[in-house]
């Protein structure tokens, strides 16, 4: 069986690191962050603000979304260093009628993919692109609910949507 | 993943004759995560803001390599112009990943091969000379046409297969200056090097897309088949594009994903229906044409029918683009 030498270790500890200004939730927060460092760390690391979750961290599951200059994103697959200037957006920042209605339909059970549920719903909600329910159900596909609430998660999109919830 | 320096380029000629760039970041970061990309240095290049935009040129559009795939999708232009790529855009990745990529990176994403992704597995693309372990392994979701039997992977982009159905230009620039690649001799075939991906030379970037005038606004469609109905990569992917006179085919452009080592076209297909009535007959026909020398492996041969099928699916489909349902899956 071919295996390949890992010249490096996760994680590293080596290297320059960087000073860089992040915008969050509407305030300015300094870091000092080696290139490597996904936004996602960088935030539940190095700022405490750990309602943003790591579900996969390569981008299959959708619980560390944020809202990065009012674009819903995931943080796991961009770096810190590479966000200075931006405006990022955690659920520690978010109040937004989806939170009640969330609430309301019953839409979590354990609720760790909540958190990325909520930015996502409110990124799709501000694009203004989904119309229907099954529109809805496709653009909120890149969050993944293993506890199966889906159906009340887009219950309660739709409530706050104001379409219709056939 | 391992250490990296980390430069912003603000110039075009920051970044010539140099690699490794990230732009979105979302297939380079995963690749890096899994040590399957081990960059010394990477040179962000979204502050080269020439590449960003979205523009008419004299004999079309121009997509700015540095655009994402969200913005591309929901450009009026493009929405307008060319709906066929804005579908096909929009039945990839997720709403997240589509506000993150560019234009650039989506055609230079690698496979997602799990040997390629598997360091313990012997993967010509990933250590040349160490062996594939698709050809007798776990194949469902591999190539059927244009294999090597170094190399069965599949390339996996859904806006490339539109692209390449429209007959688009990539332009990039390099230490020799700049040049233009005809949409199908941007990627390639495996053969005898599958760790090549496409014809990118060392040192280039690639700065935007041309689209050609001809756009297919009233006849197209692109359907996605996969195991889930969203956010999931193909099993295959048709891309059509029609242009009729009456009931009678002027034209027709046909590409496929999920099943080769770059987008698929058969022009002997298309050639066949020009000038056909567009009944399901001449449409399986073409089907036919196209999957011609298709050879399926152990889990995987069943795709050589549903492409078939999904090709006369989808050039019924696009005789009525309304028809079409969120995320490109089959009418109803």
């Amino acid at each position: 069986m071919h295996t390949e030498t890992l010249t490096q270790t996760y994680p590293v500890t080596t290297g320059t690191l960087r000073e860089i200004t992040l915008r969050i939730n509407g305030e300015e927060r300094r870091l000092s962050v080696l290139p490597y460092v996904s936004l996602l760390d960088a935030l539940r690391e190095y700022l405490d603000l750990t309602g943003t979750k790591k579900g996969c961290d390569h981008g299959q599951c959708g619980a560390c979304t944020v809202l990065c200059d009012g674009k819903r994103i995931i943080s796991c697959l961009t770096l810190a260093v590479m966000k200075e200037g931006a405006e990022i957006t955690t659920i520690e920042g978010i109040d937004h009628p989806i939170q009640q209605a969330f609430i309301d339909h019953d839409a979590f059970q354990c609720g760790y993919c909540t958190p990325g549920q909520i930015c996502s719903a409110v990124g799709m909600l501000q694009e203004g692109k989904a119309k229907s329910r099954d529109e809805v159900k496709d653009q909120m596909s890149g969050n993944l609910c293993r506890c199966g609430a889906n159906q009340q998660i887009i219950d309660a999109i739709m409530d706050v949507k104001g379409g219709e919830n056939e | 993943m391992n250490n990296f320096s980390y430069q912003r380029a603000a110039t075009l000629s920051d970044v010539v004759g140099k690699s490794t760039f990230v732009a979105g970041g979302t297939n380079l970061l995963d690749l890096m995560k899994y040590n399957l990309s081990n960059a010394d240095t990477l040179i962000d290049v979204n502050a080269l803001t020439d590449f960003h935009a979205i523009e008419e040129v004299p004999d079309g559009l121009r997509l700015g390599s540095l655009a994402t795939n969200a913005d591309t999708a929901y450009d009026s232009l493009v929405e307008n112009r060319y709906p066929l790529l804005s579908k096909a855009i929009l039945a990839g990745a997720s709403a997240q990943i589509r506000n993150m990529a560019t234009n650039g990176g989506n055609l230079l994403q690698r496979t997602r091969c799990y040997y390629f992704y598997d360091a313990h597995a012997p993967c010509n693309k990933r250590v040349p000379g160490s062996g594939c372990s698709a050809i007798k392994g776990y194949n469902r979701n591999m190539a059927i046409l244009g294999t090597s039997d170094q190399c069965i992977a599949v390339y996996p982009s859904d806006m490339s297969v539109a692209l390449s159905a429209l007959d688009a230009v990539v332009n990039v620039s390099g230490l020799n200056g700049e040049r233009s690649i005809a949409f199908e001799d941007f990627h390639r075939l495996p053969g005898d090097t599958p760790e090549i991906d496409n014809n990118l030379q060392p040192g280039e970037l690639i700065t935007s897309i041309d689209l050609p005038e001809k756009t297919f606004t009233k006849n197209y469609s692109y359907l996605k088949l996969r195991d889930r109905s969203s956010y999931a990569f193909a099993l295959i992917s048709v891309a059509t594009a029609l242009e009729l006179e009456g009931d009678t085919i002027q034209e027709a452009r046909i590409a496929l994903g999920g099943v080769a080592h770059k987008p698929w076209r058969v022009k002997e297909a298309e050639q066949y229906l020009t000038g056909k009535k567009t009944d399901r007959q001449n449409f399986a026909a073409a089907a036919d044409i196209i999957l011609q020398g298709a050879v399926g492996f152990e889990h995987n041969a069943f795709k050589i029918e549903l492409a078939k099928r999904a090709i006369i699916r989808n050039c019924i489909m696009a005789l009525d683009p309304s028809t079409q349902l969120p995320g490109a899956q089959p009418s109803a």
